[in-house]
């Protein structure tokens, strides 16, 4: 017991680092999902197509190798290089990377409404934007939920991955203490503390659902 | 005055001709039905008409106004978007599977349009809308999701959400349809005491009784053409095409 009050400490301030970074992460990629959700179905080829270069290149290569990119590699490019501080760093990796499966969750959302929906609106006379904002992302929003609250949770875990920055989240902080003390305890707290985390993701969303799905249709 | 004007259009899909050179002009409260076989092209002449659809060839005018005419190439020339939406929100228009917005309740489907086009306030609008819910019999229902409510009562509502925007020319596109028929009734009363406040009405529809008693003309629609037009007594009493004679048989 006094060894678990001993540990408590490093291992909350390792949470800390771990939630900053879920939630600046979480904050940034949604939105810029949703931006590149609709390049990826507007009606210019182009921009639809390089959308579509960008989720494959984001998705089709691993989250641990962009950030090694981002913080090792990019200092080095001519003329885009800057080399950024660890925090930073590890941020543009993930907002990066999860905007672009963000991006194909509202894509396939806003796909799966009727297209009675869009013409109900127009010949109302709401022009592409109000037809988006009333009438269209309401529904997706509804319709997302539970795929988002899966990636959701899966960030938290994933957030682990900065130990290769070096930075003391939560993990390698566990893992700091473990191989000072010689005992497992640490691992156990932690796993501990991230499924509390995921615990109350999971009845965020739960209630965000029940908030949502008030209709059924 | 000419409400709308439909002169010459031609639309093609791929390489399916579905209307070679449809006329129409309406009068103001003129109750037309177009009527004609399955795949003849009703509801894509109706979805040409608020641009649903866009045409290849042809003019469209609205209370006078141009929406599309030939360019100087020959080739259909709209107006701009702006202009388009505003000319073609003089229409409104129901749909055979209503598309209600599911996310919102009666209420608001009534004052979504009115607030967001129109900018107009909640408070202004809620009184006209819920005169709007009692004329369509269902002011009991205003706090209710689409979800909730029968066929008749939602092609109700969405007669009701075209409405709201008053507009001068009411399209409806095979209304009862998707409907149980013991449900058709209750819409068609409304149709009928629309027409009987003189509202311009063009009105595709397999009902043959609406449109013998409710409509003015009748126009028979068959494989992307106009085949016959006139008032439901000679239409439905002698027509004088073959091809309105056999449609008439089959569904009278
Ligand atoms: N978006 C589209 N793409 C390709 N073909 C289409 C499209 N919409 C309609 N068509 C075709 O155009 C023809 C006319 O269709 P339309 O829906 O206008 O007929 P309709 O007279 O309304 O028939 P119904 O009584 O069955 O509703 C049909 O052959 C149909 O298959
Ligand atoms: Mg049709």
């Amino acid at each position: 017991m006094q060894y678990l009050g001993m540990i408590i400490g490093p291992m909350l301030d390792g949470t800390l680092v771990t939630l900053k970074m879920f939630f600046v992460t979480i904050i940034l990629s949604l939105p810029l999902g949703l931006c590149l959700a609709l390049a990826r179905i507007s009606r210019f080829k182009w921009l639809r197509g390089a959308t579509g270069v960008y989720i494959w290149l984001l998705r089709g290569t691993p989250l641990m190798l962009q950030l090694l990119f981002v913080y090792f590699a990019l200092p080095f490019i001519p003329y885009i290089g800057v080399r950024l501080p660890d925090f930073p760093a590890a941020l543009v990796a993930f907002v990066l990377n999860y905007a672009a499966y963000f991006a194909e969750i509202f894509r396939a959302g806003i796909q799966s409404i009727d297209r009675g929906q869009y013409e109900g609106a127009k010949v109302l006379g709401m022009n592409y934007v109000q037809t988006m904002r009333r009438i269209i992302l309401p529904q997706v929003i509804c319709r997302v939920l539970p795929p988002v609250s899966n990636e959701t949770i899966t960030l938290v875990k994933d957030t682990s991955l900065i130990y290769v920055l070096a930075m003391n989240d939560l993990l390698r902080t566990a893992r700091a203490i473990v191989q000072r003390d010689f005992t497992t305890t640490p691992f156990l707290v932690a796993a501990g503390f991230y499924l509390v985390m995921t615990l109350v993701l999971t009845w965020f969303f739960q209630r965000l659902e029940k908030r949502y799905g008030i209709y059924d249709e | 005055m000419k409400m709308l004007q439909a002169i010459d259009i031609y639309k093609r899909f791929q390489n399916l001709e579905v209307l070679k050179g449809i006329s129409l002009t309406l009068e103001q409260g003129e109750v037309a039905a177009v009527i004609g076989p399955s795949g003849s092209g009703k509801s894509t002449f109706l979805r040409c008409l608020n641009r649903l659809e866009t045409i290849d060839r042809g003019t469209i005018q609205i209370e006078g106004e141009v929406l599309v005419a030939p360019g100087p190439d020959g080739r259909s020339r709209y107006v701009p978007e702006p202009e388009a939406r505003r000319i073609c929100g003089r229409m409104g228009m129901v749909f055979q599977q209503f598309n209600l917005f599911p996310h919102l309740t009666v209420l608001d489907n009534l004052i979504e349009a009115p607030v967001v086009v129109k900018g107009l306030k909640r408070e202004e609008v809620i009184p006209e809308a819920e005169e709007l819910l009692r004329k369509v019999g269902l002011a009991e229902k205003r706090d209710s999701y689409p979800a909730r409510l029968s066929g008749g009562q939602k092609q109700r509502v969405a007669i009701a959400r075209a409405l709201a925007m008053k507009p001068d020319i009411m399209l409806f596109d095979e209304p009862t349809s998707a409907l149980d028929p013991e449900l058709t009734g209750e819409v068609l009363k409304t149709m009928r005491k629309l027409a009987e406040e003189h509202m311009t009405m063009l009105v595709v529809t397999h009902e043959m009784a609406f449109a013998r008693e409710v409509a003015n003309r009748v126009v028979f629609m068959d494989n992307g053409e106009i085949v016959e037009e006139g008032t439901p007594k000679v239409i439905f009493n002698c027509p004088t095409h073959s091809r309105t004679k056999a449609f008439l048989e089959k569904v009278l």
